[in-house]
């Protein structure tokens, strides 16, 4: 049927629709099956229609600006290439009315409730295998049903606190449930920053329509997490796989968004039963956990031992009711596909009700009368694992249509069903509603599916009303997922009435709740640490890489000493000239203080994240090449006004948190080793020629000598400026001096008065350096110096980063 | 029979700290009527901070310790005494192999010793058409369940050598099928997979064996170190029969039970640091003495 052809429709919708074609025997969510435009569309419809090409264009590219500027990626699970992607965002959103919302919202707070009663009863009872309503087999040999946690309780009492729903638009008009996510949902947050984005794109738009506003949704399930953590003494935290989970990104979203702390299993322990997280200040406790983690991998000594993610006696402390888990350890066992041919008869035996949401019609194999009707429809049936989780059409599963099995000859899918009949599933094949996606100049019918979001709050199961579409790059819906191509869309719940305004940052309580300091999990701690070192080790390499091929631009020929020196410092062993490994000596420290950010992104700025990977973008040019020219030196300083630019960022735009010392402290101890041990090498009686003026282009210090000694520069008025000046950044005792500052505000810095070991070290090397003066400062000194640096930084390490 | 069991496993962590929790499972069972423990005494070194008992879902006991501060070696010391009752031989009760699918059927329940637990995946035990077909070439339309259970297990203790140092606690059971040798957890994950791919539930058995055989017979194989043997289930009237394939025999009076599992991750005997990070070195001694014939102090 063609929609744009209809003579009611005024010029500019009928522009914009043009290629809008539904298909027969689909919904489409902007038409009705009679052609007529959903009533919930058409105030967006007209007013899109009225934007110009080129303010569609510059709309569209404010949000995708949006969320590059946020930082909002996902990652993308594959052996080559940048693993991070821009997000995918399909600019127009899906509308849905309030009264079709409300029907879906009862369907699936059943559903919530229901799942609940399941998860209790396999955990529990085991009524539903007794009774007969649910095959034996589908729980014990269900890889997700989690022995250890048989008997046990919740502390907070619920198995379900955060779950989604995977629903779709029938052919008829309804909407049906294809799958349950109840172990540890994403997309919650990415639906944020996808509303965040669209109503950029269409801010006017929005800020008149009455679409219901996701915030509150947020604040009860903070407020329900906060309530549940209050009763006993402890901290909320989100636990994540790590960064290279596709899902770490929102994460650290909303662990920032709602003021929890993000912790990785390592950074947990378990002591008698209770969940304490390592921080610089020690060990402090858990109460409650939101989980992003799978629960098979949460411990290795009762759940999967192979696990390198978990914690060591997680199960122990959910045994002995030691932390709230979000959700339970075991609940992934309801996302099972072979669960959707049970739910229909488990609702009427448990709550005497049918399922007020349909979901997709499925059949377990393990039965004949089922194994019948699989055979019957094989053609329009998918095949499947009984225990997948995945939906049938998601590209990673391994579903077919029966008529796959034709190959196998005429009595394949017959043989094959009654042989693994009860490790099979037959599904209904799904044809999904389409929405409008905009495609050259106007807009087309995509296949979409709907996750919608249920937090349970202190006043029963609240659904986000909104949520996360993800929609088709072609007209097929074999291939709706993002490792796929395709896209994602905000969803926007349509009130005729006006809506309330919350939002989470105007909320005075509890969203300003005020982290305390000493939160800081040691690992982050660590990256932070190391993220400064490298950054550090980086800019003093370039600097010398410059200053080499600045001398050889200037007719030093690579054989003389001082180019020989220069290469030695710059790699130590090496005997390469080549441009390209001493390129190394500043691309793979940025590269490695790429991966410590990317494993602190919750506490380092999307800016800062920014500006380091623009730098090693950069930096890798220079080791692909070979050839060396006159250029090399200017180029180098491209890419040193850029480090110089970040270290500024630094020091400029951070907050000063415990986190912001440790990254200032990591760069402080680098800084003050490599200019000793240039100083040591270069400031010596015998060096090369020219080795004094080196020194003061390497430490940046040219201007500051000629503005503070009079003539050219002698061994003590260059060691005096590099390492004695407690006024010039680029000299050790300035970083010496700001060492201590730093080391006397960490947690335990002092012990009943007295100098802790950090603090005591570190003034025990600024004293020394302190009481020197240039002509007694020599080389030996100044490499026990180098020495000390070191001994201080293994000091911080193992006191505050294990 | 009455035996006095001990073993000491020494856990050295190279290059490692060996701090943090470990799952101990080593002490003989209680099973009513088939053994009964007198006495029994789990002792590490370092002294564990935290030390609790543990009891799995399968109904095993085990030893949770925790070790706050670093050490580089861990000794486990453990001392039984444990009284075996003679078992009258099972009269085969169980039926074909056709029957069975609905016999398992029948059983709606998820009790530890459902046979439903012991069929399909389990996290060692891996589907293999090798070890399939090796079986199916064993099976004759009259056999019974407890026949098929003998004639793999026969079958098994001809065509595999046992050979310690062959294979590792990780080698998957293909492999060491395809190699035809290994230890005695080699064996029993073998056949295990054997029974389960034709359709038996089948699981592990840890525990120990004598290690002093009686006059005029030859030591038994395995009985330097903690056993395993299998189980499967033949039918509700004939429930389970345990069998040893590295012995090819039932498991008997000289079979003491510490633990049932589904495979052998379900009762290792020590789980935590050696597994996660996987470089450690242990050793193990076993002695396993018929109390009449003296304690050799």
């Amino acid at each position: 049927m063609s929609n744009g052809a209809d003579a009611k429709v005024p010029e500019p919708e009928a522009k914009l629709l043009r290629a809008y074609r539904t298909e027969a025997g689909v919904a489409d969510e902007l038409f009705m099956p009679d052609g007529t435009l959903r009533p919930v569309w058409r105030r967006f419809i007209h007013h899109l229609a009225r934007l110009s090409p080129e303010a569609v264009a510059a709309r569209f590219a404010r949000g995708d600006r949006y969320l590059h500027d946020a930082g909002v990626f996902y990652r993308k699970y594959e052996s080559e290439g940048a693993p991070e992607r821009d997000w995918p965002l399909s600019h127009i959103p899906l509308m849905i009315h309030e009264s079709d919302w409300r029907i879906i919202s009862e369907g699936l707070v059943q559903r919530a409730e229901l799942l609940e009663s399941v998860a209790r009863d396999l955990y529990g009872q085991n009524r539903l295998v007794s009774g007969g309503h649910l095959p034996a087999s589908l729980v014990a040999q269900n890889p997700a049903w989690l022995r250890p946690l048989v008997g046990v309780k919740p502390a907070g009492g619920s198995f379900l606190n955060f779950i989604a729903f995977e629903i779709g638009r029938g052919p008829d008009g309804d909407w049906w449930v294809l799958g349950d996510r109840t172990e540890a949902p994403s997309g919650a947050g990415f639906a944020l920053e996808n509303r965040v984005a669209t109503s950029r794109i269409f801010p006017n738009f929005y800020a008149q329509s009455d679409v219901h506003r996701l915030a509150g949704f947020f604040r009860g399930f903070q407020a329900a997490l906060e309530a549940m953590a209050g009763v006993r003494e402890g901290r909320i935290a989100i636990l994540t796989p790590g960064s290279m989970n596709d899902a770490y990104f929102e994460h650290t979203y909303i662990a920032r968004y709602l003021g929890f702390l993000l912790a990785e299993g390592e950074d947990l322990t378990v002591r008698h039963g209770q969940v304490l997280v390592r921080t610089v200040d020690g060990l402090k406790p858990i109460s409650a956990l939101w989980r992003r983690l799978d629960a098979g991998t949460c411990d290795p000594i009762e759940l999967d031992p192979r696990s390198a993610l978990g914690t060591p006696g997680l199960v122990d402390a959910v045994r002995q009711g030691g932390v709230h888990m979000v959700n339970a350890l075991g609940t992934a066992i309801l996302e099972t596909r072979a669960f959707l041919s049970f739910l229909p008869r488990i609702c009427q035996a448990l709550r005497r009700e049918p399922l007020k949401l349909p979901n997709i019609a499925t059949w377990w194999c393990g039965g004949w009368r089922e194994r019948e009707h699989v055979l019957a429809h094989a053609d329009r049936m998918m095949i499947g694992s009984a225990y997948s989780t995945r939906l049938p059409f998601d590209a990673a599963d391994d579903t077919v249509l029966g008529s796959h099995y034709q190959t196998e000859g005429e009595d394949g899918l017959a043989r094959h069903l009654a042989l693994h009949g009860r490790d099979l599933v037959g599904q209904e094949a799904v044809t999904l509603s389409t929405t409008p996606v905009w495609h050259s100049g106007g807009l087309v019918p995509r296949p979409m599916v709907l996750r919608v979001f249920l937090a349970r709050t202190q006043s029963g199961w609240q659904v986000m009303p909104g949520g996360y579409a993800r929609i088709g790059t072609g007209p097929d819906t074999m291939a709706i997922t993002m490792q796929q191509g395709g896209t994602v869309a905000d969803v926007w719940v349509v009130s005729d009435t006006p809506v309330s305004r919350t939002s989470l940052v105007t909320s005075a309580a509890p969203g300003t709740r005020r982290q305390e300091a000493g939160a800081l999990p040691a690992r982050a701690a660590d990256n932070l640490f190391w993220l400064g070192r490298y950054v550090e080790r980086a800019e003093g390499n370039m600097r010398l890489f410059r200053a080499y091929h600045a001398r050889l631009a200037e007719g030093l020929t690579a054989e003389e000493p001082l180019p020989t020196t220069l290469r030695q410092l710059i790699s130590p062993g090496t005997r390469s000239r080549a441009s390209s490994v001493l390129a190394q000596s500043f691309e793979l420290p940025l590269y490695a203080a790429l991966t410590c950010g990317s494993r602190v992104r919750d506490r380092f700025s999307v800016d800062g994240m920014m500006a380091l990977r623009d730098l090693v973008q950069t930096a890798r040019k220079f080791s692909a090449q070979t050839v060396v020219s006159d250029e090399t030196p200017q180029r180098v300083s491209v890419l040193l006004r850029r480090i110089t630019g970040f270290s500024g960022l630094v020091h400029e735009n951070m907050y000063r948190s415990i986190g912001w010392r440790f990254l200032s402290l990591g760069m402080s101890l680098e800084r003050a080793a490599t200019m000793a041990l240039i100083l040591a090498e270069l400031a010596d009686e015998d060096a090369p020629d020219g080795a004094l003026d080196l020194l003061l282009e390497v430490g940046d210090s040219i201007m500051s000598h000629r503005a503070r000694y009079s003539g050219t520069a002698s061994p003590a008025s260059v060691v005096d400026l590099l390492a004695l000046d407690d006024d010039n950044p680029r000299a050790i005792l300035y970083h010496l001096t700001r060492t201590r500052d730093h080391v006397d505000e960490l947690p335990g810095s002092s012990e009943y008065g007295r100098l802790g070991p950090v603090p005591r070290l570190a003034l025990q090397l600024h004293t020394r350096l302190a009481v020197e003066s240039p002509a007694s400062l020599t080389p030996a000194k100044l490499l026990g110096l180098r020495r000390g640096v070191w001994r201080l930084s293994d000091l911080v390490a193992s006191t505050y980063m294990t | 029979m009455r035996y006095d069991i001990r073993l000491n496993i020494t856990q050295e962590y190279p290059g490692i700290v060996g701090k943090g929790r470990h799952l101990i499972r080593v002490q003989p069972a209680d099973i009513p009527g088939r053994q009964s423990v007198m006495s029994r005494q789990v002792l590490v070194t370092p002294n564990p901070a935290e030390y609790s008992y543990h009891k799995d879902f399968f109904g095993n006991a085990g030893t949770l310790v925790v070790h706050v501060h670093p050490h580089p070696r861990m000794e486990i010391a453990m001392r039984a005494r444990v009284e075996c009752f003679a078992q009258s031989p099972a009269l085969n009760i169980s039926p074909g192999l056709p029957a069975l699918a609905d016999e398992i059927a029948a059983v709606a329940s998820l009790d530890p010793d459902a046979p439903h637990h012991f069929l399909g995946f389990s996290p060692r035990i891996i589907a293999d058409g090798d070890i399939e077909e090796y079986a199916r070439d064993l099976l004759d339309p009259d056999m019974t369940l407890r026949d098929i259970v003998v004639a793999i297990g026969e079958a098994l203790h001809r065509d595999l050598k046992f050979e310690s140092g062959a294979t590792t606690v990780e080698t998957p059971a293909p492999e060491a099928f395809a190699a035809r040798r290994g230890v005695c957890q080699d064996f029993t994950h073998i056949m295990i997979t054997a029974l389960r791919m034709l359709g038996i539930p089948a699981g592990y058995v840890s525990g120990y064996i004598r290690t002093e055989p009686p006059k005029g017979q030859p030591r038994l194989e395995g009985a330097d170190a903690m056993h395993a043997w299998v189980r499967a289930w033949c039918g509700i009237e004939q429930g389970w029969v345990e069998y040893d394939p590295t012995n090819a025999t039932f498991a008997a009076q000289d079979h003491i039970v510490v633990a049932f599992g589904r495979d052998y991750d379900d009762i290792s005997p020590v789980r935590g640091i050696l597994r996660t990070s996987g470089a450690s070195i242990g050793t193990q001694a076993v002695d396993v003495i018929p109390v009449s014939s003296g304690f050799p102090n």
